[in-house]
Order: structure tokens, then C-alpha cells, then sequence
């Protein structure tokens, strides 16, 4: 897996409490080859159903090409267990994702695709995303190795991410690979639960 | 004394592979649902060139690109989709994973299916890769969904690194009253918690209404508990659950089946165990429950209004508030029983077991449907006893389509979906934004509650309709 170590970028931010996955990328892009979907995010929050895009939507606006980051509200990306909705976003571009809280899901899929998201206190997020409306293609810098986002307006806020995960991303590990690594342990459980649980 | 341990606690513990020093642990899974979206799984895993630890753990079956009205294969118009049902064929006969196909009456929604077969046990890990996977804790097991590169990883090792989830009780004493259900007990808890109300945590339904539902019921509240923003969602194993178990194809039998119920009574959470956060509702204060907006926690009762926005505590949710009417075309102060609906939706992971059909037939008995209505039976098993107590004949009687198992309408992945603008009563558990078709409008209820608004053409209290 790709690394994550640092991120400079544009931030694009989405306002919306409780955006669900089916909104990242309806359920009808799904099945497809990966490469067919790239168009789909954020499908129908980007255009009208007769195809012209919304101007409302922040990815429509002026000022947000080659954003990298997403900052969003309360949260952000629950329902539906679909891995698309991070492969999606990172086939756009979008590699780290800020918001008060996360679907629990989407949170695991993002370590599995080299894609960060940041839990930062919800005030200073709505903060972070007042500052990118009112200045459209402000950047963002992610920093992994000192857990830090600096934000529009220049003020360092720490996040938490555990350490496991932490190391994963910084080092690009494999995680099928780091769990081949405990064969041993994965036989010897089995042996004892053949025991104690015969009956599976 | 020993310390008083969770029930969740317990089967964590006892699944324990390795601990690391930094909080991650590696948990081993004992059955791992697959469906015909599990081939990205196995295309990873043959990308490694890596086979299947573990084929016996394994249990497939397609349900999200079935259609609902053939079943055969060659009729799925989409050829990617038609293809996702002709691998599972593939990959299971390679691997050896137990499959229950088109065609097989053991086929239906894998979270229908589990159960059913006996696959889903009490104190199990479980994992598929669907968020709905918290369905089969209300057998006592720890269920949860997950991606499509942690099914891959299941594949190749039957384990997961996992960091340790919080416990969370939510205890539901007291009567339901006649017409309240499974559903509308865990969409009123769900209105009260909200939808990120459990973030981080594993729940525990607990009280003298949750002991009171049947294993259906039990599964119905499981189900959502995703709606909720939980991890996973369990009951505590009990008579009703062990006897549901008894006899089916996967459940132990003889003498393992002593030894099973015996370790099964173990399972429940101690007298004194604390949790993280305890929550409380009153069962006598559930009523038919309705969704009004675009967010499972947007739940009101039956008897309640569509909600003024001007209501609202902050101009963030005013305006989250104001989008969801403006999405479902609602208007301030209507009372939910004049909200007129163009179509129903039974079936779903949720509701479309047999006391579902029972339910609603209950209540479709000797009435019409006024609008367009589909009743899709969640497995072949399913379809079969509702066909052999009648049921299918009074659905069809009142004009109601008897359909084909599988997800169908709940998440519209086989073309099952309603038009634009459309205003749909569905037992499913997600009313999202263009979750049943590009602007179409969903609201969550009951089996009932689908029925009652499929013979009156709008929402109505079911309570009016029944004895």
C-alpha cells in the first residue's frame, strides 16, 4: 500500500450532517469496474437529474479544482459498508477527509486505501469550513507523523489516530501481510477453539 | 469474585488472537457471510495468488443483483451485475464455500439466510461484507460489516485487526401495545439517540420488551442498529433463542448441541457489568412509528405532524431540517395520517421474515391495495411457508405483487426502484436521499404500517385498522 505521510492540498468543505455513502456514490454506480465509477462521486449532489451540474455544490464552485482534503460536518460518510465510497473519492483525488465524527465503516475502509480521516473537535471544524467558503482554494496541510492540521488561518490543531494505524499508513504496510506474520498465533487459536467450540 | 464482564466482552475475549501493545487487536472471526458483491473479495485474493483459509467457515448466497421477478440469470439486463451472480457460482465452487443459489429455496438475503440456516449462532464472531451484518447479534453473536478489503482479508486469514468498541446498553422495558412492533421499537430508539447515537460502540438490547420478541423481532432491532451509528447491535441468547435454533441445518446437533446450549447460557451479560453509556425507553410509549425526512433518526410517531424547521435548537439544523422537506415534498404541520403514498415496499434484511408477511397480512386481509404494492419474501424458506399458510393469496388478492427473494427496492441495485418524486411506504432501513431510485422518496416503517398505507393510499395509524 501507497504510504500517507504529509498532505498540502486544496480543501473542499461539505456542510451536511450525516452525508451518507449512498450520496458519496449511489448505489446504482456500484458493481462496475472501478474505473467507470471515477465520475460518480458525489453523483447527485453534483448534478440535477437532467444532467446540468447544481451550482450549489461545492465541487461546482470556482476555486476547488485539485482539492485533496474534504472537511465535513457530523458523521460524515455512514450507512452502507461500500469501500466505493473511499475508492471513489481517492480515484479523485481526495486522500483525507476532516470531520467532528465519522460512520465506523467508512473510518476502517479509508486505512485499507492509503486515506486518512481526521477526527478534530466539531467547532473548530465548522471553523476550518467557514474559512474555505469564504476563501475558495485555500489550502490545508496534514502532517501524520506529528498528528497535526494546519488549518486556512494558520493555527495547528493535534489530532488523535491510534498508533496501530498510525504506523499502517505512515509505512504503507500490508495488513494481510502483517497478519501472515502471526500464522503461528492464528493455528493455535484454532487448535484450542476445535476444543472448546467442536461444534463449529 | 470474578468481575462482572458484558456479553459483548465475553465473546470478544474469547476471540482474542493476539493483543498489541498499541490498542489492536487481532480478532478471529467464525463465520463470514459472502454475497454476489463479495467478488471484489475474491478477485483481491486471487490478485495474491492467496486461497481461502478457512472455506468452511464461509457461507454464500446472492441477493443484492437478483431481480425479484425471474430467476434466472440470463434475465439481469446489466452485464456487469449478471456477472457478480455467475461468480459467486465460480468463486464458491473453487473455494468450496457453502452456497445456497438461485434456484435453491435456502437462497435469500444473506442476513435472512444466516439465521434461518443456523449459521448465525450465540456467541460467535460474524462478519459479511454489509453494513446490515449487525442483524444477526440478535442471536447472541457479535456481527458487523465490513469493506470489501477487510472481506479479503477474512478470506486470507479469518481474522480482522480490530480496536476494542465501547458497550453500550439500551434497555427497553415494559407491554408493547397491539399494532407496535420490532420496528418501530428501534426506530423510536433511534429518534432518540439519533443517527451517529452509538459511534464507536457495540449495543446491547436489553429489557422486558426486547426478552418479549421473537427471534424476527430481535433480528428487526439488530438490523438497524448500523441507523444508529452502532457497531454492532446484540441480545442476550435466552429459551426463545435456543429454541429457534433447535433443529435447523447448521445448528449443532446430539450431543455438541448439549454442549453448544451449555456454553450458550454462559453468554449473557453479567448481574453488576457496566457499560459505557446506558440508555432507557418505555416500551408503553412506542406508537407506529413514521420517517419524515432523509435520516433513519427523522422518526415521528404516526399520531405526530411533519415538524416545523422553524422548530429547530440552531440554524445548522434548520436548514438540514428545511433540505429533507424540500427533498420529500413535505410541508410543515401536515399530520403524518394526510401524507398520501404512490407505493409500498415490503421486504429487506429488515422485515421481510415471516412474522413480517403475517403482519401485514394481518391487515391486507379482505382490503384492497389502492396503490402499487410488492411484498418480497427475504429467502426461498421464506416465500415457501407464507405460500403454505396462504399468505401469497391474500397479497394477491388485494392486488399486491408476490415477488422473488432478495434486497430488491431496499437499495435498488438490481433495478428495482421507484421514479422520481415517488412517495414510498418500505419496511427497508434506509430512507437516504436517492437510496430506492434518483428522488425518490422513502419512509421507514412497519410491515403493518406498509400494509395500512397500501389499502388507504396515505400513512394511517394500523391501530385503527386491526380487531
Amino acid at each position: 500500500m501507497e504510504p500517507f505521510t504529509t498532505l498540502e492540498a486544496v480543501a473542499i468543505p461539505i456542510d451536511q450532517p450525516n452525508l451518507d455513502t449512498d450520496q458519496i456514490i449511489p448505489a446504482r454506480f456500484l458493481g462496475k469496474p472501478r474505473d467507470s465509477q471515477v465520475k460518480a462521486v458525489f453523483h447527485d449532489l453534483r448534478y440535477a437529474p437532467d444532467g446540468t451540474p447544481r451550482p450549489e455544490f461545492v465541487m461546482n464552485q470556482k476555486g476547488f479544482a485539485g482539492a485533496r482534503i474534504v472537511v465535513a460536518e457530523r458523521n460524515f460518510a455512514c450507512g452502507s459498508s461500500r469501500e466505493n465510497a473511499v475508492t471513489v473519492m481517492v480515484d479523485n483525488g481526495l486522500r483525507a477527509f476532516i470531520a467532528p465524527s465519522f460512520g465506523d465503516i467508512f473510518f476502517n475502509n479509508c486505512f485499507q486505501n492509503a486515506a486518512l480521516p481526521v477526527r478534530l473537535e466539531a467547532g473548530r471544524v465548522a471553523e476550518i469550513r467557514a474559512a474555505l467558503h469564504a476563501a475558495p482554494g485555500a489550502r490545508i496541510r496534514i502532517d501524520l507523523a506529528s498528528q497535526t492540521v494546519v488549518g486556512p488561518d494558520g493555527r495547528t490543531d493535534r489530532f488523535e489516530i491510534d498508533s496501530f494505524r498510525k504506523d499502517c499508513l505512515l509505512k504503507g504496510v500490508d495488513e494481510v501481510n502483517l497478519t501472515l506474520g502471526y500464522e503461528a498465533e492464528i493455528a493455535a487459536f484454532e487448535t484450542k477453539q476445535r476444543g472448546e467450540m467442536s461444534w463449529l | 469474585m470474578a468481575a462482572a464482564h458484558t456479553m459483548f466482552e465475553k465473546i470478544w475475549q474469547r476471540h482474542v488472537v493476539v493483543d498489541r501493545d498499541d490498542g489492536y487487536t487481532l480478532l478471529y472471526i467464525d463465520r463470514h457471510l459472502m454475497h454476489d458483491g463479495s467478488a471484489a473479495g475474491f478477485a483481491r485474493l486471487r490478485e495474491r495468488k492467496m486461497k481461502l483459509r478457512r472455506p468452511d467457515r464461509g457461507f454464500a448466497t446472492p441477493d443484492h443483483y437478483v431481480l425479484s421477478n425471474s430467476r434466472s440469470i440470463a434475465d439481469i439486463p446489466d452485464p456487469h451485475h449478471r456477472r457478480l451472480v455467475e461468480q459467486i457460482r465460480q468463486n464458491t465452487a473453487e473455494s468450496g464455500v457453502t452456497l445456497f443459489d438461485l434456484g435453491d429455496e435456502r437462497q435469500g438475503i444473506a442476513h435472512v439466510v444466516g439465521p434461518e440456516q443456523g449459521v448465525t449462532q450465540p456467541g460467535l464472531t460474524l462478519v459479511c461484507g454489509d453494513s446490515h451484518t449487525s442483524t444477526h447479534g440478535a442471536l447472541g453473536a457479535l456481527a458487523f460489516g465490513i469493506g470489501s478489503s477487510e472481506v479479503a482479508h477474512v478470506m486470507a486469514t479469518q481474522c480482522l485487526w480490530q480496536r476494542k468498541p465501547k458497550a453500550m446498553r439500551v434497555t427497553v422495558d415494559g407491554a408493547l401495545a397491539a399494532g407496535v412492533t420490532a420496528k418501530d421499537v428501534i426506530l423510536a430508539i433511534i429518534a432518540k439517540i439519533g443517527t451517529a447515537g452509538a459511534v464507536g460502540h457495540v449495543i446491547e438490547y436489553a429489557g422486558s420488551a426486547i426478552r418479549g420478541l421473537s427471534v424476527e423481532g430481535r433480528l428487526t432491532v439488530c438490523n438497524m442498529s448500523i441507523e444508529a451509528g452502532g457497531r454492532a447491535g446484540m441480545v442476550a441468547p435466552d429459551d426463545t433463542t435456543i429454541s429457534y435454533l433447535e433443529g435447523r441445518p447448521f445448528a449443532p446437533k446430539g450431543a455438541a448441541w448439549d454442549k453448544a446450549v451449555a456454553f450458550w447460557r454462559t453468554i449473557p451479560s453479567d448481574a453488576g457489568a457496566t457499560f459505557d453509556r446506558d440508555v432507557s425507553l418505555d416500551a408503553a410509549a412506542i406508537t407506529p412509528m413514521v420517517t419524515w425526512g432523509t435520516s433513519p433518526e427523522d422518526a415521528l410517531p404516526i399520531t405526530g405532524r411533519i415538524p416545523e424547521p422553524s422548530s429547530a435548537p440552531d440554524s445548522a439544523k434548520k436548514d438540514s431540517m428545511q433540505r429533507a422537506l424540500d427533498y420529500m415534498g413535505l410541508v410543515p404541520g401536515t399530520p403524518l395520517e394526510q401524507v398520501p403514498v404512490d407505493r409500498v415496499f415490503i421486504g429487506s434484511c429488515t422485515n421481510s421474515r415471516i412474522e413480517d408477511l403475517r403482519a401485514a397480512a394481518k391487515v391486507v386481509d379482505g382490503r384492497k391495495a389502492v396503490i402499487p404494492s410488492w411484498v418480497v419474501a427475504g429467502s426461498g424458506l421464506v416465500k415457501k411457508q407464507a405460500e403454505a399458510e396462504g399468505l401469497d393469496k391474500v397479497f394477491r388478492a388485494a392486488g399486491f405483487e408476490w415477488r422473488e427473494p432478495g434486497c430488491s427496492m431496499c437499495v435498488g441495485m438490481n433495478g428495482d426502484t421507484g421514479k422520481p418524486q415517488q412517495r414510498i411506504a418500505s419496511t427497508s432501513n434506509r430512507n437516504f436521499i436517492g437510496r430506492q431510485g434518483p428522488g425518490v422518496r422513502t419512509h421507514l416503517v412497519s410491515p403493518a404500517m406498509a400494509a395500512a398505507a397500501a389499502v388507504t393510499g396515505h400513512f394511517t395509524d394500523v391501530r385503527r385498522l386491526l380487531g
